[in-house]
Formats: structure tokens, sequence, C-alpha cells
């Protein structure tokens, strides 16, 4: 048992957009060195769990709360939660023309983690060796944020922002999808270099197992319908991968067995 | 990244020490030598002409020219109301601030000097400029060049300096690219010009660091209407950059300058502005190059400023494997309408243009583009690549594209792209979770947008350029 507060805990959240209620009554708890899995088909309300951590101003809190190390976020601005140790990795990464890679990962890095951590060999040092890890070659850094980038590459350069940001709490929203099985090896093998025995944390959020079999998660938790209806160990994923979500619908709500297929690829 | 990218990025600091008011709007008490009452007539063209003791030529011309300014009617397009406002009768059409063109910023009046301190010139031309040009009110108050330069036989003078020595030279070229009958603006710059800068450079002579001339406006309901001239004959090269500011009136300035390059065969010309303007001030400015056989023709034109700015830097590619380039920023906020574009026309073969546009309206402001090229119908093999990008940061503001080509030759091959597009909410959230404030997010989505632009500046130049744009980003998200 940790002394230390979790990394992560969540309590009784309920959020939405303009009156239309997305979260029910979330309740997550991640101790430091644990990987956990949320996993939901779309439109469960991941998406928007990631962003509300995150702190996207669109959308509001109407109860509950969201702690990083035993202190409350929800009132801080997306910027300062990063400085404080969040970070996530988007479903759909924005492109910025014109915002080359390489001032834009010494601007972040030295936003978050002081700009000593931006300069010097040592950030060199990190820089190559995380590329090398990602199989990015170095003109990468020449070429615009996220702007024509290919879905896996958009994936990878978000895994190189968290080596090299090494966040308290990295949450990998569908990082997975649009990636070869290499490229979820590789994206792998960043998440766990970064969470393994440190005393940081990771949500992963996924649809598929497929993953999961590289990152080995403790824990596992479906969302539907903006609650998390079941939690349990590794197996969970790969019984969800067999008999969909259906199953956990909680009686009394209709059955979305039409969509299931869909969300099995 | 290289040491120039990082160096030209904001820092969170700089981002925060920059943001306010306009910071060149101050302005220093009149000490005029001569300063004419305001209005304009045949006389008071005839009275510049004299205090200057020009020669007949000259004169003769500059009358001429009013003539056909005050029959030609004003433009019947554009923003006209705004133009409809300019009051030319309120406008002071010379004044002269020193005793004469100093070398030494130690014989610069003592105020005047202080205002050019705190635009940096001369410490930029310590740093990284062959020559300077300090351009006060009607005339240039201060000029250098560098020696080696001078033993070259490169001119670079003040432009009444230049028709005072040499007056073939001007007489030559003066009105030979732009004729005072080209619209309104050029007929009145050509009957009440003063100032401006004068360059030849001779043949198969490269002028390594750039030369600048600035201009000020200080006074009042000031008319600053300078005249530039640059030469580059065969085989030469030079790079001339402008800036200018100017302090805030509730009542209006009118600056109308002209520009004419030559770029002989083989030469090559790039001429760099930032314009910042304080946002009462009319700039209706026009400017054209010709370009010879193999000549290179570049404007680099940066609009932050003025009330109303109508610019369309031309160049006509005379010679057959001349090459033009425009490459143009506006930024238009509150009041201010950014009427920019640039003209390009193929008159021979294997001729090349390229037109990169890039424009920002924020609070209301408004940015138009207006871009004519032609290519003739004699004019084989030339290509046309025309850029132009808009970017939107609220719901009051506008941006209009109004592009025009007219191809007479089938062999040309033309390319246009244009895309209007707006900062997101996505795209401020993504920057703002790498730990970045949201003002500083926008900054780098706006440097971003700019970056094709501030690439081609020197180094100096674009730091100044996203300083500037930080300060009018500021306040910008509610
Ligand atoms: N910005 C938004 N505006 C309106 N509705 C939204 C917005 N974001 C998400 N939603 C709605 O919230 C629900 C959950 O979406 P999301 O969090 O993206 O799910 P997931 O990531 O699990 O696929 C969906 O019904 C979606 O339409
Ligand atoms: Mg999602």
């Amino acid at each position: 048992m940790s002394v230390d507060p979790p990394v992560l805990e969540i309590r009784d959240l309920h959020a939405g957009i303009d009156d239309t209620p997305i979260l029910n009554g979330i309740d997550l708890k991640i101790e430091s060195g644990e990987i956990h899995a949320l996993m939901g088909r779309n439109g469960s309300g991941k998406t928007t769990a990631a962003n509300i951590i995150m702190g996207h101003p669109e959308f509001e809190v109407s109860q509950g709360s969201v702690e990083l190390n035993g202190k409350d976020i929800l009132e801080m601005k997306p910027w300062e939660r990063a400085r404080a140790g969040v970070f996530l990795s988007f479903q759909y990464p924005q492109a910025v023309p014109g915002l080359q890679v390489g001032n834009f990962l010494r601007k972040s890095v030295a936003a978050i983690n002081g700009e000593d951590a931006a300069k010097g060999p040592e950030f060199r040092r990190t820089l190559k060796s995380a590329m090398a890890e990602l199989d990015m070659p170095r003109s990468f850094l020449g070429r615009y944020v996220n702007d024509g980038f290919s879905g896996g590459e958009k994936k990878r350069f978000e895994i190189l922002q968290l080596m090299l940001i090494k966040p308290k709490l990295a949450i990998l929203d569908e990082t997975d999808s649009g990636l070869d099985i290499d490229g979820i090896k590789t994206v792998a093998k960043g998440i766990n270099s970064a969470v393994r025995g440190s005393d940081s944390a990771a949500l992963i959020i996924t649809h598929y197992s497929r993953i999961l079999e590289h990152v080995k998660p403790d824990r596992v938790h479906v969302l539907i319908k903006g609650r998390i209806v079941k939690s349990g160990g590794p197996e969970l994923a790969l019984e969800l991968e067999e008999r969909g979500y259906d199953w956990l619908i909680p009686s009394g709500e209709d059955s979305e067995s039409e969509t299931v297929a869909a969300t099995k690829d | 990244m290289t040491e120039q990218e990082a160096s030209t990025m904001m820092t969170p600091e700089e981002v925060s020490t920059v943001v306010g008011d306009y910071k060149a709007g101050w302005h220093d008490p009149e000490n005029s030598t001569i300063r004419f009452d305001n209005g304009l007539s045949e006389q008071v063209v005839r009275d510049i002409s004299a205090l200057k003791d020009e020669p007949e030529w000259m004169t003769e011309f500059r009358v001429k020219a009013y003539r056909h300014y005050e029959k030609r009617p004003m433009p019947t397009w554009g923003n006209m109301s705004l133009l409809e406002q300019i009051d030319f009768d309120n406008i002071c059409y010379f004044l002269r601030s020193g005793e004469g063109t100093e070398t030494n910023w130690d014989d610069v009046p003592e105020d005047i000097r202080n205002t050019f301190q705190k635009l940096g010139i001369p410490e930029a031309e310590q740093k990284w400029l062959s020559g300077v040009t300090a351009q006060y009110e009607s005339e240039a108050v201060y000029h250098s060049i560098r020696e080696d330069l001078v033993k070259q036989g490169v001119i670079f003078l003040d432009m009444d300096s230049g028709l005072r020595e040499y007056p073939e030279l001007v007489k030559k070229w003066f009105c030979s690219v732009i004729p005072y009958s080209d619209n309104k603006f050029s007929a009145l710059n050509t009957a009440v010009w003063s100032g401006g800068s004068f360059i030849y450079v001779p043949k198969g002579v490269h002028v390594e660091m750039p030369v600048q001339a600035y201009f000020r406006i200080n006074a009042k309901n000031m008319g600053q209407f300078e005249r530039t001239l640059i030469i580059a004959d065969e085989g030469s090269s030079i790079h001339y950059v402008e800036g200018c500011t100017a302090p805030t009136y509730s009542s209006d300035s009118l600056h109308s300058a002209v520009v004419e390059l030559i770029a002989l065969p083989g030469a090559y010309i790039r001429y760099s502005t930032v314009q910042n303007w304080s946002a009462n001030v009319y700039n209706l400015v026009t400017k054209r190059g010709i370009a010879h056989e193999n000549a290179t023709i570049e404007w680099v034109d940066g609009n932050l400023g003025s009330k109303l700015t109508m610019k369309y830097p031309s160049v006509i590619l005379k010679g057959e494997g001349a090459h033009a380039e425009v490459i143009s920023v506006a930024y238009s906020g509150k009041g201010q309408h950014q009427d920019t574009g640039a003209k390009i026309h193929h008159l021979a073969s294997n001729t090349t243009s390229k037109i990169l546009s890039k424009s920002i309206s924020k609070d209301g402001g408004r940015g138009s583009y207006r871009g004519l090229v032609t290519v003739s119908a004699k004019a084989e093999n030339c290509k046309v690549n025309v850029v132009c990008d808009a970017l939107i940061l609220d719901e009051e503001s506008r941006s209009d594209t109004y592009p025009t080509m007219e191809v007479a030759n089938s062999t040309a091959r033309c390319e246009h792209e244009a895309s209007v597009s707006k900062v997101s909410d996505e795209q401020l959230f993504y920057l703002m979770s790498r730990g970045h404030a949201e003002n500083e997010a926008l900054a780098m989505i706006v440097n971003g947008f700019f970056e094709p632009f501030t690439r081609e500046l020197p180094m100096e130049y674009a730091v100044e350029l996203n300083h500037l744009m930080a300060l009018e980003m500021e306040g910008s998200i509610g």
C-alpha cells in the first residue's frame, strides 16, 4: 500500500456541455507506477473524460472532483495542469502550420519542465534517443506540427512529446488506433519506459485490446454512457474483445447490439 | 532547429513585455524650420521646388503632375468611404525639421536623434547595415553609407541629394517605371515629392548587407511623399529595407510614396518593408519595378499599421528569364483596412513569378487581397504561382480576395491556391495542453501562419515583426 496520495483520483465526476450530460458519476483511482485502461465503444465519453482532466474550457463540471497527487486541479487552466504534470496524447492532434516541431518541442519542454530542461547537451541527447526509439528521422524536427502528418506520424509525435515531457500522469486517447503492429509495439515501449518503475501513472484509452498485450494494464475499466460499469484485471480486456459491450449495459437501458459489430474490428 | 529559428520566436517574457499600446506612438515637440500652411495649390508645388533649388525640368514635371492630380478623380474601387474621408486641405505638404542631412548622429537635433534611437536605428546601423537614411517629416535628417561601397561606385543618397548630385541619372529614370499619370496618388507624389532614396549599384557590384531607410512622421496632419528610385546595373545586387512609424493623433495624416525599381540584365533587387504606421495614417503607395533579362525583383512587404493601406507592389517582367516575387503579410486590427496585393506582368518568355500573401484580421479589421497577373501573347513558357491565405481571429473581422489572371499564351503554367481559416478552440487547447498560456498559444499560431514570410526577412526584422505581432495579439481572446 502506498502512503502517498494516488497520482489521479476522480470522485463522482459529472460533466457535460451546454446542459447535455456526458459523464454521469465517474470514480477512478490510479496509484503511482500503475497503468490503467479505459475502454468503451464510440460515444461513451472516453475523450470527454480525457478533455476534462486536461481542462478543456468547453466542458462544464457540475459535480465531483479530480485530484492530481492529492491536489484538486479542476480550477486550474490547461497549461497549469500541464505544468503540474498532466499530459494528454490526443485522439486527434491538431496541426499548427508554420510552427516547427523542433521549436515546439523545445518551447513545450521549457514551459512544462523549466528553461533549463530544454537546453544543453542532455536535452539534445534525450531528444535524439527518443526519436531513434520511435523510428523518426532527424528531418522530422524541421516539419510543421502535425501538418500533413500521416495518422501514424501523429501518434508517434504524441509519444515523442510524452517521452520528453515525462509527465506525472499520461492519458493516451486512442494512441493505438491508426498504428500497425510495429507502431503499437513502439508506442507501448514508450509508455512502459515512461511509467514503469517511476512515480508516474498512465491511463490508456482504447477500444481494442491489442495495445494492452504490450502494455499490461493493472486495471481495466469499462465506460458506458458516461459511467464506469465494470472494472477488473487485464483479463477483462480479452473478455470484452470476445463478448462486446452489450452484456455490460445496465438493465433498463436500451440494447445497442446493432452497433457492437461495428466496434469489433 | 537553428539559432535563427529559435531566436525569432517569442519567449513568454517577450510576450508579456511587448503587450500594450502601439509602441511607436509618441511625438516630439514640433521644431520645424520651415512649415508650409496646410493645403495644396500650384504655388505650393512651385514653392517646394524653389526651396530645393531644383532644375527647371523637375519644376515643370511637378506642375504637370499637379494638374493631372487636380483633374484625376478618386479611385472608384477599394474602400471608397474611407478614401472620401481624407481631408486634403488639412494636410501639410512640406515640413523641414533639421538644418540639413547630417552624416553624424551627434549633429542631428536632439529630439529627433532620441526618436531614432528609441526606434533602434543607430544600433541596427552598427550591427548589420551597409547604409542608412533616416527621414523625419519631409526630408532626410541623417544619412550614412559604408566607405567601401562608395569606393566601388555605389550611390546611396536621399532623393533630394540624388537629384542635386546626379541630375542626368535621375532625369533618365525618374517616372520611367511609374508615369505620374498612373493613378491619382502617383500624380500627387510626383507633384510634391520630397525625400526618399536614390540608389545606383554599378555593374557587377554586390552590396552584401542591406541598406535601410526609415521614415518617421512626427507632426500632426502631416503629408509625407517620399520618392524612391533604385537602379541595379547589370549583374549587381542589393537589398533595401524600409521601416516606418508615426505618432498616434486623433486627426489623419497621409503617406503617399512612389517607389521605382530598375533591375538591368542579371541584376537582383530585394525591397523589404515593415510598415507600422499609427492607426490615423492613410498609406497610399505605388510601387513598381522593371526586371530585364534574367533579372530578379522581390518585394517583401509587411503591413501592420495605418488606417487604410492601398498598396500592390508590381513587377514588369520585361526581359527573358526574369523572375518576380511578392511576399506579403497584412495585419488588420480594429478600424484598419489593409487593401494590399500584387501585380505581375509577364511580357517576355521564360519569365517566372511567385506571389505569397498572408493576412490576418481581428477585432473587426478588414483585409483585402487584390492580385493581377498577366501573361502576354508572345511570352512563351511562363510560370506563375499564387498562394493567398487568410486567418480570421473573430466573427467581426473580414477577409476578401480578388485574384485576377489574364493569360494570353497557352504555354503558361499557372497555379493558384487560396485559403481562409480560423483559429479553432481545438488548436488552442492542443497548445495549451503543452504548457502554453492562452495568449502564447495564439501567438504561436499567428507566428506560424506568418512563418513563410518572416523566414524571408533579415533576422532582426523577423524578431521585430514577431514583437509587433505579439503586441497586436494582446487581449484578442475574451
Ligand atoms: N464538443 C462537443 N459538443 C457536443 N457534444 C459532444 C462534444 N464532445 C463530445 N460530445 C458528445 O459526448 C458524447 C461522448 O463523446 P466522446 O467523449 O468523444 O466519446 P468517445 O471518446 O468515448 O468516443 C458523444 O455523444 C458526443 O457526441
Ligand atoms: Mg474518443
